[in-house]
């Protein structure tokens, strides 16, 4: 049977033979993440199952992201729950402090996740794996337990629709831009539980950071994973990411997909999406006079080092609009000091950035960039649900790191070619 | 056995921070979650819910974060089921793993309205709106949420697979 990437990775998991979208496997994974919020709940429901090792201690991931440093009594004492947790099991990758950073830009960046990969996290963002062709998916903690004591877990074969990027890409135009575009043409349950599939002539223009950055947000059209095959740009990405020898995967011809979607990449300008939903979005040149507040470029969406570098590009010898804070926060340790190695904490601290260490942060309105009533922001993660970084009554953007910068610069929501 | 409750009807694309904002999430008790239920739709929802009364949405409810919170805050709110035009994949998953009911109904849920009266009967997989007598059919379970739900859950269904491993 030709299969769909989807079907390829599920199928390497199994000793069942896959076939048709709908049916019921039990397969065995690679790697179950959670994190400072999801830990414990899971850590709750491990016990309560009656188990009492994990499967794997290499292949248990713990990374305290959300709140960290801890922001508070009650979120250090949930610290301490999975810390606690971990020594117990004797678990490998246990980060925290120094060593933490946004887990779904930590893991690949680790070398933690390959090509062909099955991985579960209690983190709907999780589905970023995808953009190095590993098949991840987003779980609630209790399956985050299953997983953690069986290494197995049901998954439903996933209906697939493809996506193929077509055309010349822009200046200016990364990941961003088109997982936007894409989520505003299919909706926020466009994709609802099935997988995306990316292909076309222009993915090789798309680099691996740019296609993680998209996978992240396949969820945010309600979708199981978002798969990208493997291929040289993988396998360069890999090999510099401690996995010598990665899987080359791509679906088979012939596969069968529920819909083809195709996203001409040229002449596309950048895209935003305006509140309270990611599906509301428009090109930058038609928001006129959208004034900011703050401006957050960071996340695990756009945390990595060409996002650090498309912003600071940006903000070159400019400087950041009086009234407005635009906080950059570096998404893992390794991205915060290849920043600083490249001297671009001079060019924000110069703008008049506020530069923080890897955090999730402001992204889920935790701390470190928390809006007001009546405050308006433009940011680089992913999700602008109403009140999401903060009041009800605040209003949050998204886009790529170079209109959140460009944004930064003129105190409204701009396009970089528009400076 | 059918059980009946009052309808409180919300919208499409109810995110997981509008059912509990991240503020919220650094507890794991029931009860406190439950108490800020719906906090991010409006502050006080809570309020007008009564223990055994129904949730009644539009399209793709629970989306957005895989928080089991969700589903542990409307659990401690009272609610003892959600009916809903679709539901997210993550939180449809959770809601089967915490007890909660999730009834799927596609367009049916537009014959149902704030404040009615709705008499479920999961056996019988029918839906009554004692207020306007519509009369909904519940469509029938992936055998896998079955089994889960035969299993008492999916903590049950793991600590027996746990024995059968011997590592009980």
């Amino acid at each position: 049977m030709a299969m769909t990437l989807a079907q390829k990775i599920l199928q390497m998991h199994t000793d069942e033979e896959v076939r048709e979208p709908g049916q019921i496997v039990e397969c065995t994974l690679s790697g179950v993440l959670a994190n400072d919020i999801t830990g414990p709940l899971a850590i709750k429901s491990f016990r309560a199952m009656g188990a009492r090792k994990v499967f794997d201690r290499d292949r248990v991931f713990l990374v305290m992201d959300h709140y960290t440093p801890q922001k508070d009594i009650a979120s250090a004492n949930q610290v301490i729950v999975s810390r606690t947790f971990a020594r117990e099991m004797g678990i490998t990758h246990y980060y925290e402090g120094g060593y933490a950073g946004v887990e779904h830009a930590l893991l690949p960046e680790q070398g933690l996740v390959r090509p062909g990969d099955l991985v579960i996290g209690a983190d709907s963002h999780t589905c970023t794996y995808g953009g190095i062709g590993a098949f991840s998916t987003g779980l609630g903690s209790t399956d985050i337990a299953c997983g953690m004591a069986l290494g197995t877990l049901w998954f439903k074969v996933p209906a697939t629709i493809r996506v193929n990027i077509e055309g010349v890409m822009p200046r200016w135009i990364g990941g961003k831009d088109l997982i936007l575009r894409l989520i505003g043409e299919i909706g926020v349950d466009g994709a609802l539980y099935r997988a995306l599939e990316f292909g076309g002539a222009a993915l090789k223009d798309v680099d691996i950071e740019g296609r993680l950055c998209m996978a992240n947000m396949a969820i945010e059209a309600g979708g199981k994973c978002g798969l990208f095959p493997s291929d040289e740009l993988t396998a360069a990405y890999c090999k510099a990411h401690g996995t010598p020898d990665p899987l080359a995967l791509s679906a088979d011809p012939g596969a069968e997909y529920e819909r083809v979607v195709t996203l001409d990449v040229t002449d596309m300008e950048p895209v935003v999406a305006c509140p309270h939903l990611p599906e509301n979005t428009r090109p930058v040149s038609e928001l006129k006079s959208v004034a900011v507040d703050q401006v957050v470029i960071g996340s695990c969406t756009n945390g990595r080092i060409s996002d650090m570098r498309a912003a600071a590009a940006v903000l070159r010898g400019r400087k950041v609009a009086k009234g407005v804070r635009c906080i950059v926060i570096p998404a893992t340790p390794a991205v915060w000091r290849q920043a600083m190695d490249e001297g671009l904490f001079a060019i924000f601290s110069d703008a008049g950035c506020v530069v923080s260490t890897p955090t999730c942060g402001p992204c889920l309105g935790g701390y470190m960039g928390v809006l007001g009533d009546g405050e308006r922001c433009i940011s680089t993660s992913n999700r602008n649900f109403r009140g999401r970084m903060g009041s009800l009554a605040s209003e949050l953007y998204l886009s790529g790191p170079a209109v959140a910068a460009a944004s930064a610069v003129t105190g409204c929501i701009t396009g970089p070619d528009a400076l | 056995m059918s059980f009946t409750g009052k309808v409180h009807k919300v919208g499409a694309h109810i995110d997981t921070d509008a059912i509990i904002p991240a503020r919220f999430l650094v507890t794991t008790d029931v009860k406190k979650l439950g108490e800020a239920c719906m906090e991010g739709l409006e502050p006080g929802w809570v309020r007008r819910v009564a223990p055994g009364d129904i949730i009644v949405a539009e399209r793709n409810f629970g989306c957005g974060s895989s928080r089991e919170h969700a589903p542990f805050a409307i659990l401690g709110a009272g609610i003892r089921a959600v009916v809903a035009h679709s539901f997210a994949r993550i939180f449809y998953r959770n809601a089967f793993n915490m007890g909660l009911m999730l009834l799927e109904v596609g367009d049916e849920v537009s014959r149902i309205h704030d404040g009615d009266t709705l008499e479920i009967d999961p056996e019988a997989g029918m839906i009554h709106d004692r207020t306007n007598g519509a009369e909904i059919r519940i469509p029938a379970l992936s055998p896998m949420m079955q089994t889960l739900i035969d299993k008492g859950g999916m903590v049950n269904y793991v600590r027996e697979k746990l024995k059968e491993r011997g590592e009980d």
